[in-house]
């Protein structure tokens, strides 16, 4: 009987131990790829095992940037990254948290229609009006700031619907028992509501960050100046190249420096993650 | 516009690190779209001019490639936060000449600012592709480029060719591929970059065929394309051949391919001459280079070549002391021991007369032949209505549609025939959207 | 579906939604209703010369057989992402959910990708199938396929809908196996009381009962591939060749570049977003029937 065990148990070890290699692969490669010289990458030559140029590369990827000059070294388009990820990741909690609260603990005209003003918007993404989105942020002269790289992807009927169901379940009694105390509406959301909220918020977090972090076609459209650059763009730009070669052991370095952070994120609150990403896409 | 200027400057300004200089300087806005040594050049251009006066200082952006760049440029007019000087590669030019109000001239700028300026100074061959009929320049010439034929000549004595007599004619490049191919290059035995540049806009410049009517469109905006003619479909109808089994393997749209020629897996690559500097780098084999094939019963050929590469544009609405600036910059970049200096490090064309007979007298081409040869293509004949250069409206836009054309018949989708009367009729329905939004 | 319990207030929920619906009215509402705008204007490249033209735009667009093409190119890509990624996430998902050792690393093994970008995905396989110098194009080169994705149309659409399909298999396998451990033993256990095979327990029992994550799985890989896909597309292939790997997200982006056909471009837009509310719609009602429970 455990014999019998052991060797079915093979089958799934195998599958599933195939399905982690065949998903790491591609980042095994780009990592590989990392470690070697520009000539040998570009003449296709590159082995499958790691090359001598580890520490050079990131040094110069992080530290320096790909041309000796201009090109942000990718330290400062992390740095972009991070408070890119994280104003929307917050901003959108901040407004969408008060808003469920509105939605959902009062009563006032146009509530309804409120709520479906920004329900409609729950699947538009920016890139199906992102010409005109960006003409309104250079009219607000917003270009190649943090606020105009946040403030238009801030909005969201996502979290604002996450909360929404999240203040349904919470019991009418705390209400009732705030009242008895004397306490209004504000001191509730903040003494009641919002520490009740907290895994909500946090797994919530945890979604919007990397939403933020791998922001790609409104960051390329709107920052020009190279110290806005983030780092998912940066990438794109160091592959594309005018009569020069493209340092793909850069790019590589660059690519695996840029996943680090969300994957970091995913795997160390893999639990509150997945609550986030189940309950709200539910 | 100025509101908006100085905000963005403000804006810039304080986004910049800690330790900007003083406040009184006006600031120059430059976007560009060159990448590794060349991203080197423009930034140590800017660093010297700044470093030379006070008053102006030159700021570069990267914009990513060639049509990131002007699409970045465009969005920012619109949005009225266009660069000063922003750097178009040479598809674009008919797009930027067509938008007068967005653009300012560069000769009356010069005269506005003061700043001496003779058109005479600039080669023909270069400056001429970004004037007027009337030779008055509309944007200043900065990289140029021209096509020509880069050799791998290891591989070539390898397979019993001699690389100090290339082949100068297509059936010779053909034939000089087949022993390649036979000698090892089985994957690749000749292969072209930019495929719709080398193979349909050069091809019939060099062989003084119209690509269009209308001297190639400068002469109006109501230009229709021609490159469907039978010397473009029997080019064609060879690549689609040799494509069965690997003799031409098409490599791409852009110069992505470029690559396959440094690896050593394609022995002959057409592409820029501004390759010069990657195959400098990372071939590890002896190179050369030589000017594009002909067809030897195409009367005429070989005319000029045309350029390639990228300008810069001086955008429009600007200030007046701006635009002195920007001026002041040009003359600065149009220094002869400048240029002969740009023109020998990056393998870019000189733009001035001056700068090219320097390098010339300093010797440089006897060991650098290579560096000369798209200039000689250029300068080969006096230029004809067919070899003045071109001037298509959506012409990046059109580039693709013709790519598209050529990939189906390469594919085996089509037939020459059919890919390039499509490909005329597709791009000459875009000239009409052109037409439509430029005359009214 | 209302709380019976609500606090009175004139000007505090107002308040409390200002910024949210400022912010959705200025970047969602106002750019959509200059898309429409915009949609029945021709001009050209730098806005100089404006005319209203009414739908010409849109007769143009579809009187072309080019925007069908797209539209049956982003249908096949979404059917084939959606059914491998489904699969492939369904097998690894009931695999992890056996009790076997290990089971919750090869689940932290398995869902990281979700975290990478989409445009940094497209770079890793396009390095790895790259003609010239990928290394995974010249071991299938060598098996004597001539693996060329920059000119074969199929090659290019291969390679977007791998990328495409691992970028998402880490998200539907996260689904799968939270909806089979939802799913009581004692259900399977009493099937295989019955001597029912583990596959047919599979077919007849477990996989009914995964039928609404399935369904809803399906709706948003089918979103995910009409807009987060394009960051894929726009680092592996640009679109082409030929157009082959144009979708009608990334043919809005591509026909207003440079400005060259803004008008065309905000007429997809339009159409576009008319489809994506009647999606959003559907989706709704779906959230509030599960809400009902």
């Amino acid at each position: 009987m455990v014999q019998r065990r052991s060797l079915l148990d093979i089958v799934p070890h195998f599958i599933l131990a195939l399905g982690v290699i065949i998903i790491a692969f591609p980042v095994y490669i780009a990592f590989v790829a990392s470690t070697w010289d520009a000539a040998t990458i570009s003449n296709g030559q590159m082995p499958l095992w790691p090359g001598p140029h580890f520490l050079e590369n990131y040094y110069r990827t992080i530290f320096i940037g790909t041309a000796k000059t201009t090109r942000e070294p990718v330290g400062i388009m992390m740095l972009n990254s991070f408070v890119m990820a994280m104003c929307i990741a917050i901003g959108k909690i901040a407004i969408s948290l008060i808003s469920a609260f509105a939605v959902v603990y009062f009563r006032f005209p146009f509530r309804m229609a409120a709520f479906w003003t920004i329900f409609i918007t729950l699947m538009l993404p920016v890139e199906v009006r992102i010409y005109p989105t960006y003409k309104i942020v250079a009219d607000l002269r917003l270009l190649d700031t943090y606020a105009g790289l946040t403030i238009p992807l801030i909005a969201s009927a996502t979290a604002t619907l996450l909360f929404r169901q999240f203040f349904m379940t919470v019991p009418d009694e705390l209400v009732e028992a705030s009242r008895i105390d004397g306490a209004g509406p504000m001191k509730f959301f903040v003494d009641t509501l919002v520490p009740l909220s907290i895994t909500s918020v946090a797994a919530m977090f945890v979604i919007q960050f990397i939403y933020g972090w791998n922001q790609y076609l409104w960051p390329l459209l709107i920052t020009t100046s190279d110290n806005m650059q983030t780092i998912v763009i940066g990438i794109k730009k160091m592959i594309v190249t005018q009569d020069a070669l493209t340092e793909w052991q850069i790019a590589m370095a660059t690519a695996v420096l840029a996943m680090l952070p969300p994957v970091i994120v995913v795997v160390a609150m893999q639990k509150l993650f997945v609550k986030g990403l189940t309950e709200t896409e539910k | 516009m100025s509101v908006r200027h100085i905000l963005g400057a403000a804006m810039l300004a304080t986004s910049a690190l800690a330790g900007a200089p003083a406040q009184a300087q006006v600031e120059i806005h430059w976007w560009h779209a060159l990448t590794g040594a060349n991203n080197d050049v423009v930034v140590r251009l800017a660093d010297e001019f700044n470093a030379s006066q006070k008053d102006y200082k030159v700021v570069v952006a990267y914009k990513g490639s060639y049509p990131d760049t002007m699409n970045a440029g465009i969005a920012a007019f619109r949005a009225g936060n266009a660069p000063h000087i922003l750097q178009v590669f040479e598809v674009g030019t008919a797009t930027m000449m067509a938008a007068k109000g967005a653009i300012k001239p560069v000769h009356e700028m010069m005269k506005d600012a003061g700043e001496a300026f003779d058109p005479k100074a600039y080669l023909p061959a270069v400056a001429g592709y970004y004037s007027t009929s009337k030779g008055e320049m509309l944007s200043f010439p900065f990289n140029s480029s021209s096509s020509v034929m880069w050799i791998n000549n290891d591989a070539f004595r390898k397979a019993g060719l001699d690389p100090a007599k290339p082949p100068k004619t297509w059936p010779e490049v053909f034939e000089a591929a087949k022993k390649l191919k036979a000698a090892g290059h089985d994957k690749c035995g000749f292969a072209s970059a930019w495929i719709t540049w080398l193979n349909i806009e050069q091809f019939s410049v060099w062989h003084n065929v119209p690509l269009a009517t209308k001297a190639n469109g400068i002469d109006g905006f109501d230009t229709e394309l021609k490159f469907n003619s039978p010397l473009h479909v029997k080019h064609l109808n060879n690549l689609i051949e040799l494509q069965k089994d690997k003799t031409f393997d098409y490599s791409g749209r852009t110069n992505t391919g470029e690559g396959r020629f440094t690896s050593g897996e394609c022995a002959i690559m057409l592409t820029s001459s501004g390759f010069y500097g990657n195959v400098k780098a990372n071939a590890k084999f002896e190179w050369s280079n030589a000017p594009m094939p002909y067809y030897p019963d195409a009367a005429g050929a070989p005319q000029n070549s045309t350029l390639g590469g990228a300008s810069l544009w001086v955008m429009g609405g600007k200030k007046a002391d701006e635009y002195k600036g920007v001026a002041k910059f040009f003359a600065f970049l149009s220094d002869t021991g400048r240029q002969a200096r740009l023109h020998t490090e990056s393998g870019y064309l000189p733009i001035t007369k001056a700068a090219y007979e320097k390098v010339k007298a300093d010797g440089f081409y006897k060991n650098n032949p290579y560096l000369e040869t798209p200039i000689l293509q250029l300068t080969n004949k006096e230029p004809t209505e067919n070899s003045r250069g071109l001037r298509l409206g959506n012409m990046v836009q059109m580039r693709d549609v013709w790519a598209e054309e050529i990939e189906a018949a390469l594919a085996g989708k089509k037939t020459a025939q059919q890919a390039l009367d499509e490909a005329v009729k597709r791009g000459n329905e875009m000239l009409r959207a052109f037409e439509r939004t430029v005359t009214r | 579906m209302e709380k019976r319990v609500t606090f009175n207030g004139r000007l505090l929920p107002y308040m409390l939604l200002a910024p949210q619906l400022l912010i959705t009215l200025v970047f969602f509402y106002w750019p959509a209703g200059q898309a429409v705008w915009q949609s029945f204007l021709i001009e050209d490249a730098f806005g100089l010369s404006t005319q209203f033209v009414w739908f010409e735009n849109y007769q143009i667009l579809l009187s072309k057989p080019d925007y069908y093409r797209t539209l049956a190119i982003t249908l096949t890509f979404s059917a084939l992402v959606a059914f491998l990624s489904l699969s492939l996430a369904l097998l690894l998902a009931v695999q992890a959910d056996k009790h076997i050792k290990f089971a919750s690393g090869y689940k932290t093994m398995l869902i990281w990708p979700y975290a990478v970008a989409p445009a940094i995905a497209g770079v890793l396989w396009l390095f790895m199938f790259q003609p010239s110098l990928g290394l995974v194009s010249h071991a299938i080169r060598a098996l004597g396929v001539d693996w060329n994705p920059v000119l074969n149309p199929d090659h290019a659409f291969t390679l977007v809908v791998m990328a495409a399909t691992w970028k998402k298999i880490a998200y539907n396998f996260l689904f799968f196996l939270a909806g089979l451990q939802a799913i009581p033993k004692s259900v399977i256990e009493a099937s295989a009381i019955d001597g029912a095979s583990p596959m047919r327990r599979f077919w007849t029992i477990t996989f009914p009962l995964l039928s609404p994550t399935t369904f809803f799985l399906l709706v948003v890989n089918v979103v995910y591939v009409f807009f987060e896909t394009f960051g894929i597309i726009d680092a592996t292939t640009g679109g082409g060749p030929a157009k082959a790997t144009q979708t009608l997200v990334y043919k809005v982006y591509h026909d207003g570049k440079l400005g060259a056909d803004l008008g065309g471009s905000a007429a997809q837009s339009v159409i576009l977003m008319l489809i994506v509310i009647g999606l959003t719609a559907i989706q709704f009602r779906y959230v509030e029937k599960k809400v009902q429970y």
